[in-house]
């Protein structure tokens, strides 16, 4: 709109061709390179936004232990790629903590999958993910952010034991910092799910 | 009635800017449902309504437009709701992610890689 008193958005739109919107989660405990990961490939700064669960919207997952709670807040940081003039993919960091899991079915439905970012200090903080993924049929990969030079220097053979990482998981390891990294993780991802999608036209 | 500032902790301004709804028919909205403006604002609206407009002279996904707003979700998808129904905005939902039009899942997906491997 041309109106002198519109505001402008401080960021690029999106293409007047624009039509399809695409979701892809990554998760990951506290502090593993979320929303790192998210910026270094998003064509936008990340933006933070949140959701909030009243009672009068509960009961529409799994809402076993928070029956008794009025309200459930859950912050979460997202960026975006225009990955040609009619599609867009956006990419949402969320964290792995049980009361976000809550909203899964809620702001995630419909995901094309996740990726998994691995801490190696704090691996056990993936177990929780990766069991809800798969009790959500959510197809993932999984990327062990290698920042800080990882003194462990586990190998992935070594995590995917650690994990209990079924074999047909893709694993890769990532620098969340790096764009071309982060990139290679997507693709990672959405090549995996091209393969899986590949596999079931074939046999349907 | 006087509007307070847009403050996301406050249940009395999320109460205020829905009309008192908890929850809207939400329309079918996504996070990322592409939110187009077909008007432009005009007096006496509803300043959420009018940011609304302005924001959406360009798509904005439903997420999107919740940041900018600094509102819940939710709220946001109340809040787009009325618009939708008064006709102001359109709304692109995203294909579901089983069919691509008429094409397999695999040419969306295909599509998405090629995308991200010419970034």
């Amino acid at each position: 709109m041309d109106s002198a008193t519109s505001e402008a958005p401080a960021r690029t739109p999106l293409a007047d061709a624009a039509e399809t919107g695409l979701k892809i989660v990554i998760v990951g405990g506290f502090g593993v390179g979320k929303t790192t990961l998210v910026r270094s490939v998003s064509e936008i700064r990340p933006l933070n936004t949140e959701e909030v669960m009243t009672q009068a919207g509960a009961g529409v997952d799994d809402t076993a232990g928070l029956r008794n709670k009025n309200t459930t807040t859950v912050a979460f940081d997202f960026g975006r790629i225009s990955l040609n003039e009619q599609t867009v993919l956006y990419l949402f960091g969320a964290p792995g903590q049980e009361r976000f899991w809550f909203l899964w079915d809620r702001l995630f439905s419909g995901t094309l999958g996740a990726v998994v970012l691995v801490d190696t200090r704090r691996m056990a903080d993936s177990w929780y993910a990766i069991d809800r993924l798969e009790h959500h049929r959510t197809p993932f990969v999984v990327a062990v952010n290698r920042f800080d030079d990882d003194a462990s220097r586990f190998s992935l053979d070594e995590i995917r034991q650690a994990l209990d990482l079924p074999e047909d998981v893709p694993l890769v390891d990532c620098d969340a910092r790096l764009r071309e990294s982060g990139k290679n993780v997507l693709i990672t991802l959405v090549d995996h799910l091209y393969q899986q999608a590949l596999a079931r036209e074939m046999t349907a | 009635m006087i509007r307070k500032p847009v403050d996301i902790g406050d249940p009395h301004r999320l109460y205020t800017v829905t009309g008192g709804r908890s929850r809207g028919e939400e329309a079918g909205l996504d996070l990322v449902t592409l939110i187009v403006s077909e008007c432009r604002p005009t007096e006496g609206m509803q300043s959420e309504h009018v940011r609304i407009l302005e924001l959406c002279a360009h798509p904005t996904a439903v997420v999107e437009i919740a940041a900018d707003l600094r509102l819940p979700i939710t709220v946001v998808k109340i809040l787009l709701g009325d618009l939708l129904a008064a006709g102001r905005i359109t709304a692109r939902n995203p294909r579901p992610s089983a069919a691509h039009g008429d094409a397999p899942e695999s040419a969306l997906l295909k599509e998405v890689l090629i995308g991200l491997r010419n970034l």
